[in-house]
């Protein structure tokens, strides 16, 4: 967690001087206006989109649930099509509240869909998940070509930092209240994970929280989708890489995970930057091809040790659980 | 507790009928009988996990589903027989959620002494921080009983508790229930299949054929040779060992 702590602070110190390279005396006013509102996007997008990731997949019991494999975030763009379309003038926070409704619906519909029918095999949720996302991401770009709107659209399809500027970002703060929502309900999200006659027998109200938890993990992606646009892998992989050495305890993992999520993502962010300097890569190209290589080293370790656990040093984790 | 006329339809079909029985305070009552009797489907309705479709549940005077969940979670208990094992909890994290009710996840310094009681109980210090997908079958049933041990409730319900138990845990599980009434006066129900554990170890019987009552009563009233044969449809012969009525069935 210190390591996590350390490398954030690195990388925040390693964006300063390559941007105050160049720039003498409009240096800071760049920092404030584009290097800083940058930055704390970042941050945000990583910790938003990996906590809710662990949220949806404690939810559902599945580990492959995540905002992208939950037509979360495809939801979320229809709905802001439908502010484009429905409301030209509408400002930020006009069609982040239409994303917000469609996000929430979204991943209302999908849950209520695999909670009626029974899948027995675990990798059925997330391939629904993706056809039921396709089909949304069809709706919304077959009204885009009809309405010409495909042009706007396309900043929300592929995520990119670029355009956050001061002014335009600030939507993104959002998160934070929700996350720490997120850690005060930590436990109760982790008993409805158990099942609901589990659940119940503890005096929990499954239902309640299972849609109380869908909202906060739907809201958080909508306000990153808003401002950045879409990036998928964060929720699918850096809540299971965490969940690998820390196990599935909320309370213990959620810190862990958005630090993670946030380093991962900063991480990404610097690659783009750098690969074709002075132009850069839209963020989305550059988690889609780091996440999904991991995401295949996910699998091949987990087929390979089967369920056994990477376990850290006992004595730590028991001082751990005591703090 | 006391449930009346409590009736449960699948498909039309009634999978318990019309059943209505008291439950004696402060005793171990065994619910018995043959596959689909409708032994576990009384258990959640007791429990409030199934619905039912008439009938009475009463929970020391109220209507059971007129009990704040909350409240009624920290006097009944229930463990199920199909529980979570992909969840990566360590054992001591899951004994932990048993004191959910009380303190919501804030554990006190109280809660911490239960759940070591809990733990010691079930003879689970071994593996305390050990995560429950990596145990056997039996050491994670102990887990999860140890969780039920640690909510510390007046009526403790368990389906098919000695499930996946080999013959040590078993016999120390059912021992262990006996303590949990006689040294704390708990009320404990239990669904069993072994007949044997169930007429050693409990105070009261009550055998289910069908969806409905063949036969409530004490140890030494149910477990007959005629009763039995009347239930399992197979042959019995009763010894009595330590002055109770144990059987052979061939």
């Amino acid at each position: 967690m210190i390591l996590s702590v350390c490398s954030l602070f690195v990388g925040v110190l390693d964006i300063r001087p390559s941007d105050l390279f160049t720039g003498s005396v409009e240096t800071w006013e760049i920092f404030l206006i584009s290097r800083l509102p940058r930055l704390l996007a970042i941050l945000c997008t990583g910790i938003g989109m990996s906590v809710a990731g662990l949220i949806m997949q404690q939810l559902c019991m599945n580990k492959f649930v995540s905002p992208t494999t939950g037509a979360t975030i495809s939801s979320a763009q229809f709905g802001i099509l439908l502010a484009l379309l429905f409301a030209p003038g509408s400002t930020l926070w006009g069609r982040a509240a239409f994303s917000f409704v469609c996000a929430v619906l979204g991943t209302w519909v999908f849950v209520w869909f695999i909670q009626r029918i029974q899948f027995k095999d675990v990798v059925m949720v997330p391939l629904v998940g993706i056809m039921f996302s396709n089909i949304v991401m069809g709706v919304t770009n077959y009204l885009a070509y009809k309405y010409e709107m495909t042009q706007a659209l396309s900043s929300w399809l592929v995520g990119h930092f670029s355009t956050v500027i001061r002014g335009r970002y600030e939507l993104v703060w959002l998160t934070v209240p929700l996350v720490i929502l997120a850690f005060v309900f930590a436990n109760h999200f982790n008993i409805v994970g158990m099942g609901k006659d589990f659940s119940q027998n503890l005096g929990v109200p499954y239902d309640l929280v299972l849609f109380m938890g869908l909202t906060i993990a739907a809201m958080i992606t909508a306000s990153v989708v808003v401002v950045v646009g879409s990036i998928s892998y964060i929720g699918l992989i850096v809540p299971n890489i965490v969940a690998m050495f820390k196990g599935d305890q909320i309370r213990g993992t959620l810190v862990d995970t958005a630090l993670f999520g946030a380093v991962f993502v900063l991480v990404c962010d610097m690659i783009g930057r750098v690969v074709i300097y002075p132009y850069e890569l839209p963020i989305e190209l550059i988690v889609g091809i780091i996440g999904s290589i991991l995401f295949v080293g996910l699998l091949l370790y987990r087929l390979r040790h089967g369920r056994k656990a990477v376990r850290l040093d006992k004595a730590a984790k028991k001082t751990g659980g005591a703090a | 507790m006391f449930v009346k006329e409590i009736t449960k339809r699948y498909d039309g079909k009634a999978v318990v009928d019309g059943v209505s029985f008291e439950i004696p305070k402060g005793k171990v009552l065994s619910l018995i009988g043959p596959n689909g009797a409708g032994k576990s489907t009384v258990m959640g309705m007791l429990s409030r996990l199934i619905a039912r479709d008439s009938g009475i549940v009463d929970f020391e005077g109220t209507e059971i589903t007129r009990w704040k969940s909350r409240e009624l979670s920290k006097r009944l208990a229930i463990l199920t027989q199909a529980n979570n094992v992909q969840m990566k909890l360590t054992v001591r994290e899951l004994v932990a959620f048993g004191r959910f009710p009380y303190s919501g996840g804030r554990l006190t310094q109280e809660d911490n002494e239960i759940i070591d009681r809990a733990i010691a109980y079930m003879e689970l210090g071994d593996f305390e921080e050990q995560f429950i997908d990596e145990l056997s079958g039996g050491q994670r049933q102990r887990a999860y009983i140890a969780m039920v041990i640690a909510q510390d409730t007046e009526y403790i319900l368990l389906d098919e508790p000695t499930n996946n138990l080999d013959i040590y845990h078993a016999t120390n599980l059912m021992r262990i229930v006996r303590r949990l009434c006689d040294e704390l006066g708990k009320t404990v129900i239990l669904v069993l299949h072994e007949i044997n554990y169930a007429a050693f170890y409990s105070d009261y019987i009550c055998a289910f054929v069908n969806g409905k009552i063949a036969k409530f009563g004490t140890v030494q009233e149910v477990i007959t040779k005629e009763n039995l044969s009347d239930i399992y449809k197979v042959d019995f012969e009763i010894m009595q060992i330590e002055g109770k009525p144990l059987s052979i069935y061939y």
